[in-house]
């Protein structure tokens, strides 16, 4: 893997170093995260939206909720306490620490599909993210129904006093680290965001890293 | 306690005790046929009625509808909140997406011409009126947890059914499980974002209010009449939904809906395509 960077370094907690990946721009990825672990994402180079689904690792039946997620915390936008709820109203994991400080997860992950109609049908041939979530999720027996609103990681979409919302141009940096703590554990999906036709990747997809850590005295 | 006549003790009189039944009126039941309902809203021609049918809170309901069928949906108390969740009946794998629903409108608040996007980028409806103006996209049904926390059960037996569980039945009922319930729309309660993202909740909605869906693809529809999510009284408190709907069109190129933005414009071609090369156009 390439070297750390020197920035998020220092912002990784302290443990064990279970996995630590670099996911290319475009690539998907995936592991199950056991209970009490914790699982940082780095935002190498800047302003790459990262999207991830949850699902119990047990009963991939209960997933991430995007209705229950915000309805519990009062607030559209995630960020450090953030605690991510499952479709039965239970925490799956919590957001323990966050260098960015908000996230978004209303806007749904990108599809050849969708970009249709956001840019139009020249579009519907470029990779996109539910093609992510499709193939890597198949690796765990997850198909289509599989697929709900998801996690929007470094990704910024303001909702506006009328209701107006879009994605807009990024408010994270090269290096950022958010860490999420596993409360179940839990099966984590995630794409990095293919799309070039929007401000979330700055037009240009970079490359993540993943780092899943046992925290000091759980050994 | 029954009388001699009407004795259960025998199979012809338990026969007769049950066919003594039929005829009672309720509050919230069913209108078979459909067109003989007896308030059909003005304008609507009664033969074309396919469904009439009055769902308590607390209570849900389903219907497979044809394309081009328009859903009628009145908080008749000022005090229903209608949780919707939408299929493509010809391949229930495509279904209501509720993110694409508010990013691809640029608009996270409902109203008239506002689509409901399926994730294969197809409206599965248009929502063509409202009186109410107090929906949401955002915040889902309630959860049996969370309804165990508020009001002390969530049960879909219990006294106070969490949206969810009703869902899961009426889903059950088209042989769709726990991985087909996606996050889905309500109606006549809604909520707000606040400038740092708060949510807040609004309504009651006016008694009488109205929403009218005009169904763009064959769609199973699934339908909890639930409190919000986000309300705030102690108590759980639901009035009856009237639920009506009857044999139309789709929306066509020369209605101003289907080029009203362009990313509405494509949606409907999509739409179109589909339904064209399978048979339903």
């Amino acid at each position: 893997m390439a070297s750390p960077d020197p920035v998020s370094e220092g912002t990784l907690p302290p443990g064990s170093v279970i996995v630590d990946d670099v996911v290319p721009p475009r690539a998907p990825w995936s592991a199950v995260i056991e209970a009490g672990r914790l699982l940082s994402i780095v935002d190498l180079e800047g302003n790459q939206a990262v999207d991830t689904l949850l699902y119990d690792a047990h009963d991939t039946s209960e997933r991430y909720s995007v209705p229950d997620t915000i309805v519990a915390q009062g607030n559209v936008y995630l960020g450090e306490g953030s605690v991510l709820m499952s479709s039965a109203g239970r925490p799956l994991m919590t957001i323990v620490a966050d260098g960015c400080g908000r996230h978004d997860t209303v806007a749904g992950a990108c599809s050849k599909e969708s970009n249709t109609l956001r840019y139009g049908h020249h579009t519907k041939h470029q990779h996109a993210c539910a093609e992510n979530f499709l193939i890597e999720g198949a690796k765990w027996g997850l198909g289509k129904r599989d697929l709900v609103s998801n996690i929007n990681f470094y990704m910024n979409v303001p909702v506006g006093q009328d209701g107006t919302l879009g994605v807009v141009d990024g408010i994270s940096r090269p290096g950022l680290t958010v860490t999420l703590r596993a409360e179940r554990d839990t099966l984590v999906l995630i794409s990095n965001c293919p799309q070039i036709n929007n401000p979330c990747n700055g037009f240009d997809p970079t490359p993540i890293r993943v780092v899943i850590t046992a925290p000091v005295g759980s050994e | 306690m029954t009388s001699a006549a009407t004795s259960t003790a025998t199979t012809e009189g338990a026969r007769a005790h049950a066919r003594s039944q039929a005829g009672t009126v309720v509050d919230a039941m069913p209108v078979l046929p459909a067109r003989s309902y007896e308030k059909v809203p003005a304008g609507v021609d009664p033969e074309l009625l396919i469904w009439a049918e009055t769902v308590a809170g607390g209570g849900y309901t389903s219907k497979v509808i044809s394309r081009g069928s328009t859903i009628r949906l009145t908080d008749r108390g000022g005090d229903a909140c209608a949780h919707l969740l939408l299929y493509n009946a010809d391949q229930p794998w495509e279904r209501l997406n509720m993110a694409d629903t508010v990013k691809v409108p640029w608009q996270a608040y409902l109203g008239v011409g506002h689509p409901l996007l399926s994730d294969q980028a197809r409206v599965l409806a248009s929502i063509v009126q409202d009186t109410s103006g107090t929906h949401d996209a955002l915040c889902g049904t309630s959860s049996r947890a969370r309804n165990e926390q508020r009001y002390g059960d969530g049960s879909a037996h219990g006294r106070s059914p969490a949206g969810r569980e009703l869902l899961l039945l009426a889903a059950a009922k088209h042989s769709l499980g726990p991985r087909d319930i996606p996050p889905g729309v309500s109606f006549f309660k809604g909520s707000r974002v606040a400038p740092d993202g708060a949510l807040e909740p609004t309504g009651p909605a006016v008694p009488g209010a109205f929403v009218e869906l005009r169904a763009e693809l064959p769609l199973v529809v699934l339908i909890a009449n639930v409190p919000h999510p986000l309300d705030p009284r102690e108590d759980y408190q639901c009035t009856t939904l009237e639920v009506l709907a009857w044999r139309g069109e789709p929306t066509r190129p020369e209605d101003p809906l289907w080029s009203s933005t362009p990313e509405l414009e494509r949606a409907f071609l999509n739409t179109y395509d589909y339904a064209d090369a399978r048979g339903l156009a």
